[in-house]
């Protein structure tokens, strides 16, 4: 395998994957609470006393941050090449996949598997399997 | 006493969403096509989204390590981590769902949201179709439960 070292970005990468984790860290510290993105984001539709506020916060605090950015004088360049049948297809699958899965990359790729829950292993290993085979399909079998 | 506490919740929570959202931007996680180059093994390889992951664990793991067993944080709030520890049909379904969807459109929830605050028109169809599929299941959850209820 090719390592595509044009656009391979192993600083920032680190650098915000260390964020994350402090993210992932400080929620539960302090809150006690997993920083799962589809969880939080779920749990508002259908919510229940108590369990509001500290979800919009968050979720507010996330989209924050291209505003952050845009003060800061830096755009943050969001480029999706999907079709749009693709994107409501992928949108749909996302949602109900994670609410089914009980989790996504956040909630079990990091989270999970940083408190070795076999569950977030499992999850992990299979949604990161099923990406990799659809990217195989619709780049180089239906492309 | 309690409305203090409630205040702390919501503020930690504000903040551990900002640093989650500046670090998903600051590693290229918003951009689809540096998510779906990690995806496509096939091509020239984009290790990046590894080295998140790798990073993002390498730092959260020894704290969990250390507090695991704890039962209340450092604001006093119940631990409310999840303690499911079997592997069911549903966990694989649902993550192989949410892997395929993933691999269309290269956006994941914490992404999503965020590319959802620059206005983007794609990424408003993407979210809008996310929590649509999370309604759905909510829709589906809540039937199931009446019914054996």
């Amino acid at each position: 395998m090719a390592i595509d070292w044009t656009h391979f970005t192993p600083m920032s990468a680190l650098a915000g994957g260390a964020l994350i984790g402090i993210a992932a860290m400080l929620l539960a510290a302090l809150t006690g609470r997993i920083a799962g993105i589809s969880g939080i984001v779920g749990g508002l539709l259908r919510p229940h006393p108590g369990e509001i506020g500290w979800r919009v916060a968050f979720v507010v605090g996330l989209m924050s941050a291209p505003v952050l950015y845009a003060l800061l004088g830096d755009r943050v360049d969001v480029q999706i090449d999907a079709s749009n049948a693709m994107i409501v297809a992928g949108g749909l699958l996302v949602g109900v996949g994670t609410r089914l899965g009980s989790g996504c990359t956040s909630g079990h790729g990091v989270c999970g598997l940083a408190r070795r829950s076999p569950r977030s292993v499992a999850a992990t290993l299979t949604f990161m399997a099923a990406g990799f085979f659809t990217v195989f399909l619709s780049r180089h079998v239906f492309a | 006493m309690i409305r203090h506490t409630h205040w702390n919740e919501t503020l930690a929570s504000l903040a551990a969403g900002l640093i989650f959202g500046v670090g998903l931007v600051a590693s290229g996680m918003t951009q689809s096509e540096k998510v779906l180059a990690f995806l496509d093994l096939a091509s020239a390889w984009d290790p990046s989204l590894a080295f998140v992951m790798g990073a993002a664990l390498v730092v959260a793991f020894p704290w969990f390590a250390l507090s695991a067993g704890r039962a209340k944080s450092v604001l006093g709030l119940p631990m409310r981590l999840p303690s499911a520890r079997d592997i069911d049909r549903k966990l694989l379904a649902g993550a192989a769902a949410f892997g395929v969807g993933w691999g269309l459109v290269g956006l994941c929830p914490g992404p999503a949201l965020v590319a959802l605050a620059t206005g983007s028109p794609k990424a408003v169809l993407f979210a809008v179709a996310m929590l649509a599929g999370m309604g759905l299941y909510e829709a589906i959850v809540r039937k199931d439960e009446l019914k054996t209820a």
